[in-house]
């Protein structure tokens, strides 16, 4: 079982509730039309806040493993079979181990973490994740100094995976980091949202999220974590190296070769809502500027 | 017959425009609304573009004119619909901030082509009357086939914004190929 505080477990009802009187806040404020008070400004900062509904959070995915289209994941992966799950984590580490996600879930204690999700194709949520920091799980393993990069390695079963099939990616699905991108905090192995388990089309039983990165990096359904000497390849990057880079920090300066990541879309928010600024590391400055010291983000992209 | 067949046409090819219309206002888009109307609106465009290209085929293996006086009102509503997907990509997802939208005229292919195309839209559209047609006389024709250059180009713009290669947009390109390489009069060019 997955440990959670009481007060992690808010009923859906609850956001909700939270929600609407944002709204209220925000309409109020447009329709006295004074949006150049500090007071509307701040409404407007909260508004891009609120989370996502439960209900798109997970019936909009992209997880080509069951289908390219948004709705694929969701219809197609009701059936999934995610116990038994071993994750293995070994490659340049002193010694190997597995572990099982019954011992994962006794190790480690999940807390709320609310992130923003912003997808490179220019569209952002907000998810109130149940997980804890990737580094807790690292710190089980002692990496050999030859260790510089985290590759994870998601899981391959054309069988139940029905996108597999197809040569959409080259499967099984990889990403990787840094070992220091790994390692800091904000970076979350993920076990649920909304206080309720993780949904198979969310990535469960075991996905990582990388806040300040876009979406595709936060790799789902891994089964291996590998430390490695070189850079890796992730799938996106061997579908097109040319738009998709190791990095892929979220930056409004650094366009996808094809659109624009200047502004983003807010889902959930209706036909009539305008796009919002993007933020450069969607918001997470503050936390991550530090790791990229001196780095050329148009270059290292 | 006939005095129904191209208001029947007509009414029909109304159909998307109000079934569209019908999900914007009893919000039945999902959760990326815009992305949806814009997506919709491109995709009958390029259904347009290919039933105008079908009449002169179809006239051919049929040996009915009826096709023939159905051609203007498609292309017509080749405009009408490029014209809403524009309209949805400037109005509702820029709000007109013109900046942005220039930015990505220039330096994002995909949107250079697919603007292009709705411009070379337009004096086909203007020239679209029975008077202009007598006005132009034999150059009206030369000028209508500007579709061609623009069928090539809407479908250029559905393949490079996809982020990886889908069935759909090479569907209409191939399609779109076939329909132009009718055109072509293979007897002329191997009797030369």
């Amino acid at each position: 079982m997955i440990k959670f505080k009481d007060s992690e477990i808010t009923p859906e009802n609850i956001y909700k509730n939270r929600r609407s009187f944002i709204k209220s806040i925000g309409l109020g404020a447009s329709s006295l039309a004074i949006s150049a008070i500090p007071f509307a400004n701040k409404s407007s900062a909260s508004e891009r806040d609120k989370l996502t509904s439960y209900k798109d959070i997970t019936t909009y995915n992209n997880y080509y493993e069951f289908g390219t289209s948004k709705s694929d994941p969701y219809k197609n992966s009701q059936t999934f079979k995610t116990t038994p799950w071993e994750i293995a984590i070994e490659g340049e580490v002193e010694k190997p181990i597995k572990l099982s996600m019954e011992e994962i879930s006794e190790m480690f204690v999940s807390e709320e973490r609310i992130y923003r999700l912003r997808c490179v194709e220019g569209w952002s949520m907000v998810i109130p994740w149940m997980g804890f920091s990737l580094s807790e799980l690292l710190s089980k393993v002692n990496p050999t100094n030859k260790a510089k990069f985290v590759e994870f390695e998601s899981v391959y079963d054309p069988a139940q995976m029905k996108g597999q099939r197809y040569p959409v990616l080259n499967w099984p699905y990889n990403e990787g980091l840094r070992i220091d991108e790994a390692m800091h905090p904000l970076t979350t192995v993920v076990t649920g949202l909304y206080g309720k388990k993780l949904p198979n089309q969310n990535g469960a039983p075991f996905r990582i999220f990388i806040p300040w990165k876009y979406g595709f990096k936060s790799a789902k359904a891994i089964v291996k974590i590998k430390f490695v000497e070189n850079m890796p390849t992730s799938s996106w990057m061997w579908a097109s190296p040319r738009e998709y880079g190791f990095y892929s920090n979220v930056n409004p300066n650094v366009d996808h070769p094809r659109w624009s990541q200047a502004t983003e879309r807010i889902i959930g928010e209706g036909v009539w809502a305008p796009r919002v600024k993007t933020l450069m590391f969607n918001g997470y400055g503050d936390e991550v500027a530090s790791l990229y010291n001196g780095m050329d983000l148009k270059k290292y992209f | 017959m006939i005095k129904y067949f191209k208001p029947s046409i007509f009414i029909l090819s109304t159909i998307p425009f109000l079934f569209i219309t019908y999900k914007i206002f009893f919000n039945k888009l999902g959760p990326e609304p815009v992305k949806e109307i814009t997506h919709f609106t491109g995709e009958w465009t390029l259904i347009f573009i290919c039933l105008t290209l079908s009449m002169s085929p179809l006239q051919k293996f049929t040996n009915l004119n009826n096709w023939i006086k159905i051609r203007r009102m498609l292309g017509l509503f080749v405009f009408f619909y490029a014209s809403l997907h524009l309209l949805t990509y400037v109005g509702i997802d820029y709000r007109f901030s013109w900046q942005p939208i220039l930015d990505d005229v220039v330096k994002k292919k995909y949107i250079f082509v697919g603007f292009a195309a709705w411009i070379l839209l337009i004096p086909l559209t203007i020239t679209s009357s029975q008077k202009m047609m007598l006005l132009l006389k034999q150059n009206w024709k030369k000028l209508h086939r500007l579709i061609y250059v623009i069928a090539i180009l809407g479908s250029l713009h559905f393949i490079w914004l996809s982020k990886t290669i889908y069935f759909k947009p090479l569907f209409y390109f191939v399609l779109i190929t076939v329909l132009l390489s009718l055109r072509i009069n293979f007897k002329r060019i191997f009797e030369k």
